[in-house]
C-alpha cells in the first residue's frame, strides 16, 4: 500500500478511491445480471432441469432400465389418436421395450450435463493454464505456443474424437477428456489475448510501481480481469460439448445401453418418428431449452460483465 | 502476398505430416484389426492377407510404405470394400460432399448475411428481435434432430403450398438432382444462417456507427447504397474469418446429414471405416478433409487480406 500524507487532498482522493471500490465489477456485474429477466429465467429453469436430474431417481416409480413388454411404445395418456396410452405415470410414454420416457429423459439429462460440465472444466483448466503462460511470458515462448495451437486449431478434431471413441470402446471417462481436449484451444486464445491486453494497463504498471509482487499482480489484477470473458465463454462452451456429445452418440459412439444421453435418445426417436414421434419430441424439447438457457444466461453474462457494450 | 502464399503452403505441409502421423498411429494403436471376424480363420489364410496388405510388418515399416505410397499418390486399397482402392471411393464420394458442402456454404452465406443486414437495420424492432430469435433456435437444434424433422413434414406427411404438392424425396443422391439436394442442403446449412446472421448483425451494426457511414448519409446517399457500397465490404471481415471454422462444422455435419439422407459422399465412409477398422479408408478422408480445411482457411486469410487493406500479408 503507498503510504499517504497527511495532505487532505490524498485523503479525499483515498475515500474516493475506497468509496468506488465499495461497488466492485462482481457487484456491479450481479446487479445488471439479475435485472436481465431472460438470463434469469433461464436460471431458474436451468437449476429446475438440473435438480430434476439429480433427483430423477425420486420422481418416478420406474426405473430407468426397467422392462416392460406390456407397453411397448405407447403414447403419453394425453395424446390420443395412438395405439396404446401408457397411463399409471409414464408421463411422456415408453420407449421400444417399455421403458419409460420421463425417467429415461431425466437420466440422459444426467449424462449430458455431467459431460457438459466436466469436458468444460478440462478445457478450462488447461486453457486458462496454456494462454495465461503464454500471454504473461511474451515473446518468443508465446509465439511457439500460439503457434502450437494454430496448428491444432487445423485439424478437423472431431474425426480424432471420432477415432478415439472407436479405440478405447466408447470409454465414459474419455469422452470427457476428448472432448474437453478439443475445447480448450478457444479458451487458450481468449485467456491470452485478454493477458496480453490487462499486461499493459496503466494500473497493472502502477501496481508494479507500488511494489506489488508479480503473483499478487497476475491474481488480484490480470485473472479477475480475464475472467469476465472467460465465464462468457464457458457459458457458450457447455451447450457446444452438449452438442457435440449427442452428435457422438447420434453416430453410435457415445453411451451406451441401458445408460442413455439426450443424443442417444434423440437417435432412437429419429428413427421411430412416424410410428412414436413423443420419443423425438420430448428428449429433443428438453435438450433444446436447455441449450437455449445456456446461450440467454452467456449474453446476460455478457452484458453484465461488459459495461462498454450495452 | 506471393511470399505470405508461399509461407503458408510450406507451413501447411508439417501440419498435414502431424495429422497423418496422429491418425496413422492413432488406427493402429486400436485394439481389434480390419480381419477380424466372429469366424477364426485358418492361421495361413489369415497370415497371407496381413501380408497381402503388409500388415505382418512392425507398425513402423508400415507407417513408412505408407508415407512412400501417399506420396505417390496411392491411398492404399480399402480393407473393407474388397475390389476398390481408396482413392476410387475417395473420387466416387468427393464430388458428392463437395456439392453439398459449397450449395449450403453458399446458401448459409446469402441467407444469414441478408437476415443480418436485414436485422442491424432494424436494430431493437421487432425484425432485430425475432431474426435473433431464429438464429438462437438455429444454433441450439442440432442437425440431427432437424433432419429428421424435415424429412417428416416435407417427405412423408407432404406439404402442399398454393395447391402444389412441394412434398421432397426423403434420401438418395439421384445424381444429384435439385429435388434431392434441397433437404440435406437446407438442414446442413440452418446452423450456418444462424451463425452468420448474428455476425452480420454484430458487425454490421457497429459498421453502420462509423464516421463515414454517417459522412455518407450527411451527403444524401440512398440507405441501399450506403449499406452495398461502403457497410458490407468492412461488416463481412468477421464473416471472412469465421469461413474457416464454417467449413469444419459444414464437413462435420455432413457426417450426420449423408447418414441421415443416404447420400454416397465421403462422410459415410468416414464413419464406417472406423467402425469397420478400415485403417486405409479412414486415413485418406482424414487427409482429404484436412488438405480441404487447411485449403480453405488459407482462401480465407487470402480474402481478408484483400478486403481489408489494414491487414498486410506479409
Amino acid at each position: 500500500m503507498i503510504a499517504i500524507g497527511s495532505n487532505p487532498f490524498n485523503a479525499e482522493v483515498m475515500e474516493k478511491s475506497q468509496a468506488i471500490q465499495g461497488r466492485s465489477l462482481w457487484v456491479d456485474a450481479r446487479r445488471r445480471l439479475f435485472r436481465n429477466r431472460a438470463a434469469m429465467a433461464s436460471i431458474i429453469l436451468l437449476s429446475l432441469i438440473a435438480l430434476m436430474a439429480l433427483f430423477a431417481p425420486l420422481l418416478s416409480q420406474y426405473a430407468y432400465d426397467e422392462v416392460n413388454y406390456e407397453l411397448v411404445a405407447c403414447a403419453p395418456n394425453w395424446w390420443s389418436g395412438w395405439d396404446c396410452n401408457a397411463g399409471g405415470a409414464h408421463w411422456f410414454g415408453t420407449d421400444a421395450v417399455g421403458r419409460d420416457l420421463f425417467v429415461r429423459t431425466l437420466y440422459g439429462a444426467r449424462v449430458s450435463l455431467a459431460v457438459g460440465l466436466v469436458a468444460t472444466l478440462v478445457s478450462l483448466l488447461i486453457g486458462v493454464l496454456y494462454g495465461a503462460t503464454a500471454g504473461y511470458l511474451g515473446g518468443r515462448v508465446d509465439n511457439l505456443m500460439m503457434r502450437v495451437v494454430d496448428i491444432l486449431y487445423s485439424l478437423p478434431f472431431i474425426f480424432f474424437v471420432i477415432i478415439l471413441m472407436v479405440l478405447f470402446n466408447r470409454n465414459f471417462f474419455l469422452l470427457f477428456v476428448a472432448i474437453g481436449a478439443v475445447e480448450w484451444l478457444t479458451m487458450a486464445r481468449i485467456v491470452r489475448g485478454q493477458t496480453l491486453s490487462i499486461k499493459q494497463k496503466e494500473f497493472i504498471e502502477a501496481a508494479r510501481a507500488g511494489g506489488v509482487s508479480s503473483l499478487a499482480i497476475i491474481t488480484k489484477h490480470v485473472i479477475p480481469n480475464v475472467i469476465g470473458p472467460v465465464v462468457v465463454y464457458v457459458t457458450l462452451t457447455v451447450p457446444g460439448v452438449i452438442l457435440t456429445e449427442s452428435f457422438l452418440s447420434f453416430l453410435g459412439l457415445g453411451i451406451q445401453e441401458p445408460l442413455t444421453s439426450w443424443g442417444v435418445l434423440i437417435a432412437d426417436g429419429a428413427n421411430q418418428m412416424q410410428t412414436a414421434p413423443w420419443l423425438l419430441v420430448f428428449p429433443a424439447l428438453l435438450m433444446a431449452v436447455t441449450l437455449f438457457c445456456f446461450n440467454f444466461i452467456g449474453d446476460g453474462l455478457r452484458d453484465a460483465l461488459d459495461p462498454k457494450d450495452r | 502476398m506471393a511470399g505470405y502464399a508461399l509461407r503458408r503452403f510450406l507451413g501447411a505441409i508439417p501440419t498435414l505430416f502431424v495429422i497423418i502421423t496422429l491418425s496413422f498411429f492413432m488406427m493402429h494403436a486400436a485394439p481389434g484389426g480390419p480381419f477380424d471376424s466372429q469366424r477364426k480363420l485358418p492361421p495361413e489364410v489369415e497370415q497371407n492377407i496381413k501380408a497381402a496388405y503388409d500388415l505382418d510388418k512392425p507398425v513402423w515399416q508400415q507407417y513408412q510404405i505408407y508415407l512412400n505410397k501417399l506420396a505417390h499418390g496411392d491411398m492404399g486399397p480399402s480393407f473393407k470394400n474388397k475390389d476398390f482402392t481408396v482413392v476410387q471411393l475417395i473420387g466416387t464420394g468427393l464430388p458428392v460432399s463437395t456439392r453439398l458442402g459449397l450449395s449450403a456454404m453458399a446458401l448459409a452465406l446469402l441467407i444469414g448475411s441478408l437476415m443480418g443486414i436485414w436485422a442491424a437495420l432494424r436494430q431493437n424492432h421487432w425484425q432485430d428481435y425475432s431474426v435473433m430469435t431464429l438464429a438462437m433456435v438455429g444454433i441450439t437444434i442440432p442437425t440431427f434432430v432437424t433432419a429428421p424433422l424435415l424429412t417428416l413434414l416435407f417427405g412423408i406427411y407432404g406439404v402442399s403450398l398454393f395447391g402444389y404438392d412441394v412434398s421432397l424425396p426423403v434420401g438418395g443422391w439421384n445424381n444429384g438432382a435439385l429435388r434431392n439436394m434441397i433437404l440435406p442442403v437446407t438442414v446442413l446449412a440452418l446452423p450456418q444462417i444462424a451463425v452468420i446472421a448474428r455476425l452480420m448483425r454484430g458487425s454490421m451494426v457497429e459498421v453502420l456507427r462509423a464516421n463515414y457511414i454517417r459522412t455518407a448519409k450527411a451527403k444524401g446517399v440512398s440507405t441501399t447504397r450506403i449499406v452495398l457500397r461502403h457497410a458490407l465490404r468492412a461488416a463481412s471481415l468477421p464473416l471472412i474469418s469465421y469461413l474457416g471454422p464454417a467449413v469444419a462444422a459444414i464437413l462435420t455435419g455432413s457426417l450426420v446429414v449423408e447418414q441421415i439422407f443416404g447420400l454416397p459422399g465421403i462422410g459415410r465412409y468416414f464413419v464406417q471405416g472406423a467402425l469397420n477398422r478400415d485403417y486405409t479408408l479412414v486415413l485418406g478422408v482424414i487427409v482429404c478433409y484436412a488438405t480441404l480445411i487447411i485449403v480453405l482457411n488459407f482462401l480465407a486469410d487470402m480474402i481478408y487480406g484483400l478486403l481489408d487493406p489494414r491487414v498486410r500479408l506479409t
